[in-house]
């Protein structure tokens, strides 16, 4: 196989022949981030303190300190963040091989069960139909779960009930499929995390990160935007912040699409 | 007998600010054992050790045998009002604008002469009961009330200069998610707050006793997050400059000390929401509290600590909580001074452990977050600087001033 | 322990009062209290022709001199003397410096003893000497509406009215006689008549006390030489002889609100050791910050008796020509309070009274007089009080 022409792909993105669209959220104080049990260590919100801003502490110039969680916001999440990825090889952000922060996704549009039933659960088959429309899920494809979610409040987002977090997600057997039956690069969802509200009552619990990180797979989640996005053609740029060891890493995540290609 | 006070028109926001003015507050270091006994509500003059006679003004050596050793100690604060006057000419800024303005001459029944502000209800030639009271300077000043409690009697001017009583006025109660939060609250209310915000962070996670919070009439839930300094920021622009009381009911306890936690993110939290928290508030309200001290009837009044009464000593089954508590209490000696020239009081209550839920381990006595809600308003009335609530603060408190060494050893005795 | 008696107290015998200083007063100056002390010291000079190097003892009272007291100002003003008393007593401080130079004179520690008091009256001065008055006075007095000596007096007169029946037209007969008395003072600050109607609409400051019991602060200065007999006829001054004194400092500590001062306590002695009586006085200046204190001084100094006053002043005129001349220059009350120098005016005055130079109305054939001081409200009463009979030089 020859060379890309790299250059030609450069001025498509400029001409507006490639699309770029953002499918991250803004960082922000207020975002909600995972709950845990409060006796449990929490997850650090984004935080902003300003340094200065043309003011006595800087005369010229404006800048922030930020302190903020790994899995705070948009986030990626490597296979270290699992007990099942732990003592898997490059399994942090910092040892990852960057070619994997580049790409091609699929998109499952769920957003019609997710928006009857906040407990929707992506199964196996809801994998097949998609595939008897648009072809196998190839290799080494980020898996991206449509459910709107991150069009709603804060509250709905969340979906914080007396019985704990109510938000869709892949049934164990649909991630242990895509895993060994569709050898994908990772998982990404909308919601506050890569599995459902209710996974820590599945088995085994929260699949999304024991069977992907468990097999060196990625985790994307608090996407947006991806109503945007064609079900197939789509590449992703994910790459995370080189922190040592690190678990994953709020990011910048941008879905290049063929022009002609849009979402619904 | 005093009229009771009206719910005041609302404010012409066109009109000028008083700016707040002090009465004279400079003491002699003797004279500050008064200011001592007013911070807690205690009425307190020097007794000599010698001759056992009862001394004021407050002196370096007993006018009857020289003797030196003068502690203040709790006297009966009864005695005779032989004579008043209303001034109506005062040197003073703070009086000029305050006047008339009635002093008069107390005969106690413990023996000293005493020049006193008079509450509108006493009487020349009546029996009268002292209080001291920490007037807007932050010193100690004696207030003659009438021996027995007349109506409405909390609404006096005089009074009212002297204390902090949230009965139409606005109140800002940081964090309603907890127990005392929502306690505090409701007891903010049935004081006759005009309104009662209560600050709710991440407002997307829900929390009991939400609906009862929303549906107490005076309450408005406003988004307040502590850790978050842009949130605090905007609250404070909104809504800083009709705020006359705040109380700060953030907390952060966990067990465990020092050596026996992994790292410090949990600590960081309790610094964050603690300290950090209160720092933010500060900064965030504080310039407006201290601007509107003198803003009329319903004047901003007060800024209330929530304070655990091992800021005082450590105790280390909740240690670092404990630091968090002592960083807040220094920064409220701090904020105290700040505050000072708006005339507005910083109230540390101080209280042991709770009946909540991070106090489930700890055997009884415990501090019901109503009773501690009660007693922080019953301060405010009274015009407290300190306060300690319930049979575990009292009992620290005694135990520290006795033996500060003792209480070390035994608190780390578990 | 029995103490021995006390001895009997030795007279000043030739040791005389002359010289009589007035500073005019302004109601504020812009100029310091040593300009004040050092106009009035002039004025000493000037009118014994003394020179500086001849003053060899000094007594200074002044509110308005700090952070320098007396010594500071021996350099300030180029004196060099052999006795140096500073007198912080306020409106004690004339009989006080009076007896205590006599004393020295007498003992031939000093010939020469310039007794001055000074004061300048700054803008704000008054409200700034009122927060640091004294210790009791700044914990226990000035945070209680800060109302100055006015609230102070205030509940020493509704006492006084409650126990004794004294009422707002008893003082106000004493402030129109003196008011009367100073008409005729080209010193006064006051120079309108006052009706007792006026008197009782006047505006009230803190009640019992309205503006006419109260004295106007100002600026100012009095002083006297004290020296033996004969040296004054050699400067060819007219001197006035000092037949007793007394002084007392926080005197009936066990009374709750003053109704009396030191005086009562020492009032015989200074009957005893003048040899002359009551009725023999031919003028009395009182201090007169409030008129409830002149009241007072009538009662403790032998006039009439305890609770009396009220009556004694509505049986007398109070007035230069009348019956009882009292404060002959129209008191504090007329001329104005300049400071401490307010502790000296009726001294000052009885000077003049009795040495024909009064500068207003003369008492008519002026032989003896009495002079009284009162001073330093430190918590919440007048600790000192002082007093003299002096004569007229044969």
């Amino acid at each position: 196989m020859s060379a890309p022409d790299l250059l030609a792909f450069a001025h498509a993105v400029a001409s507006g022949a490639v699309r770029v669209i953002d499918l991250t959220q803004t960082l922000s104080p207020d975002f909600p981030t995972i709950a845990l049990p409060p006796e449990f260590g929490q997850c650090a919100p984004f935080r902003l303190e300003e340094v200065s801003r043309y003011d006595a502490r800087g005369p010229a110039w404006y800048w922030n300190n930020f302190t903020v969680g790994e899995h705070t916001g948009t986030h990626f999440d490597a296979p270290i963040h699992w007990v099942s990825g732990k003592d898997l090889p490059d399994n942090a952000v910092d040892t990852i091989p960057p070619h994997n922060f580049i790409a091609p996704a699929v998109v499952i549009d769920c957003s019609a069960q997710s928006a009857k039933d906040a407990d929707f659960t992506l199964q196996v088959a809801d994998l097949l139909a998609w595939e008897a429309d648009h072809g196998r899920i190839p290799a080494g494809n980020w898996v991206l779960l449509r459910t709107d979610w991150s069009k709603k409040s804060y509250a709905d987002f969340a979906g914080l009930r007396d019985d704990g977090a109510h938000t869709p997600g892949p049934a164990p057997e649909a991630v242990r499929w895509l895993v060994e039956e569709r050898d994908v690069l990772g998982f990404g969802t909308e919601t506050i995390g890569t599995d459902a509200g209710q996974a820590h009552h599945f088995n085994p619990p929260y699949p999304a990160h024991f069977y992907m990180h468990g097999k060196g797979r990625f985790g994307l989640q608090c996407l947006t935007n991806l109503d945007q996005l064609p079900p197939t053609g789509v590449v992703i740029v994910a790459a995370p912040l080189k922190i040592r060891q690190g678990s994953g890493s709020p990011l910048r995540v941008l879905a290049l699409v063929g022009a002609t290609e849009t979402g619904r | 007998m005093s009229k009771p006070l009206v719910r005041p028109k609302r404010k012409n926001p066109l009109q000028r600010t008083r700016l707040p003015l002090l009465p004279h507050g400079q003491r002699s270091r003797t004279a500050h054992g008064l200011t001592l006994a007013a911070a807690q509500g205690r009425f307190a003059l020097q007794v000599c050790d010698d001759c056992s006679k009862t001394i004021y003004p407050p002196r370096d050596a007993c006018p009857y045998c020289l003797g030196a050793h003068l502690p203040f100690k709790d006297v009966v604060p009864d005695g005779r009002l032989i004579a008043e006057t209303t001034v109506r000419i005062s040197t003073d800024p703070y009086f000029r604008e305050r006047t008339p303005w009635r002093v008069g001459t107390v005969q106690l029944d413990a023996g000293p002469l005493v020049i006193a502000h008079l509450h509108g209800d006493t009487v020349e030639g009546e029996r009268v009961r002292l209080s001291l009271k920490i007037d807007k300077s932050g010193a100690a000043v004696m207030v003659a009330l009438p021996a027995v409690e007349t109506a409405d009697m909390q609404a006096d001017p005089i009074l009212r200069e002297m204390t902090c009583d949230p009965q139409f006025r606005r109140v800002l109660i940081t964090d309603g998610r907890t127990a005392v939060g929502q306690a505090m609250a409701k007891a903010f209310c049935e004081a006759g707050a005009s309104i009662v915000f209560v600050g709710i962070a991440n407002a997307w996670k829900p929390y009991p006793g939400m609906q009862t919070l929303a549906g107490l009439d005076q309450v408005e839930i406003v988004p307040l997050d502590l850790t978050d300094s842009q949130s605090v920021t905007d609250l404070a622009g909104q809504n800083g400059g009709r705020i006359d009381i705040i109380v700060n009911t953030a907390e952060h306890v966990r067990a465990g000390g020092i050596i026996g936690r992994d790292g410090i993110s949990e600590a960081r939290d309790a610094m964050d929401m603690r300290y950090f928290g209160l720092m933010r508030l500060a900064q965030a309200f504080g310039p407006a509290l201290r601007f509107r001290g003198a803003d009329g009837q319903s004047s901003a009044t007060a800024f209330v600590n929530l304070l655990s009464v091992h800021a005082l000593m450590n105790w280390p089954a909740f240690g670092a909580h404990c630091a968090a508590e002592a960083a807040c209490l220094s920064a409220a000696q701090c904020l105290r001074a700040e505050l000072r020239p708006g005339g507005v009081k910083v109230l540390n209550a101080f209280f042991g452990p709770l009946e909540t839920e991070w106090f489930q381990t700890v055997p009884p006595p415990k501090l019901a977050p109503s009773a501690l809600a009660k007693a922080v308003v019953n301060a405010l009335k009274q015009g407290l600087e300190d306060v300690f609530v319930g049979d575990i603060a009292q009992d620290i408190r005694e135990r520290l001033a006795a033996n500060p060494k003792a209480l070390e050893r035994e608190l780390g005795e578990g | 322990m029995a103490l021995p008696a006390r001895t009997a107290r030795t007279s000043y015998d030739t040791v005389v009062a002359c010289a009589p200083v007035t500073v005019p007063y302004t109601r504020f100056s812009p100029e310091s209290a040593a300009w004040w002390i050092g106009r009035a010291l002039h004025g000493l000079l000037a009118q014994s022709g003394l020179q500086i190097k001849d003053l060899d003892g000094f007594a200074l009272s002044s509110f308005t001199a700090g952070p320098d007291t007396a010594i500071g100002l021996t350099q300030h003003l180029g004196l060099t003397p052999r006795w140096l008393d500073h007198i912080p007593l306020g409106g004690a401080s004339a009989v006080v410096a009076l007896r205590r130079a006599a004393r020295a004179v007498q003992a031939g520690d000093a010939d020469i003893v310039a007794c001055v008091a000074a004061d300048t009256n700054h803008v704000d001065s008054f409200r700034k000497t009122l927060s640091t008055f004294s210790r009791f006075a700044q914990d226990a007095v000035y945070p209680y509406g800060s109302g100055g000596p006015n609230a102070s007096f205030a509940l020493i007169t509704k006492n006084y009215m409650n126990m004794f029946g004294a009422t707002r037209e008893d003082f106000g007969k004493i402030c129109v006689a003196q008011r009367d008395n100073a008409l005729a003072h080209p010193l006064a600050l006051m120079k309108q008549k006052l009706t007792l109607e006026a008197y009782l609409a006047a505006r009230p400051i803190a009640d019992p006390i309205h503006l006419f019991d109260c004295v106007m602060p100002c600026a100012g200065a009095e002083a006297f030489l004290v020296c033996r007999e004969e040296t004054a006829r050699s400067l060819g001054l007219k001197t006035v002889r000092i037949l007793s004194t007394i002084e007392r400092h926080n005197a009936f500590p066990e009374d709750p609100v003053q109704i009396r001062g030191g005086w009562a306590m020492d009032v015989d002695d200074l009957w005893g050791m003048a040899g002359v009586t009551p009725d023999s006085i031919d003028f009395v200046e009182t201090y007169d910050d409030y008129p409830v204190i002149s009241m007072m001084q009538f009662e403790d100094l032998g006039f009439c008796k305890k609770g009396e006053g009220p009556d004694f002043v509505r049986s007398h005129s109070l007035t230069n020509d009348g019956s009882f001349p009292h404060n002959t220059s129209g008191g504090q009350l007329s001329v104005g309070q300049a400071g401490a120098a307010g502790g000296f005016l009726g001294l000052v005055e009885a000077i003049r009274q009795l040495t024909d130079s009064a500068l207003g109305t003369p008492v008519p054939q002026a032989r003896l007089g009495l002079v009284s001081g009162f001073g330093m409200i430190n918590y919440d009463r007048g600790l000192s009080s002082c007093a003299a009979i002096l004569a007229r030089s044969a």
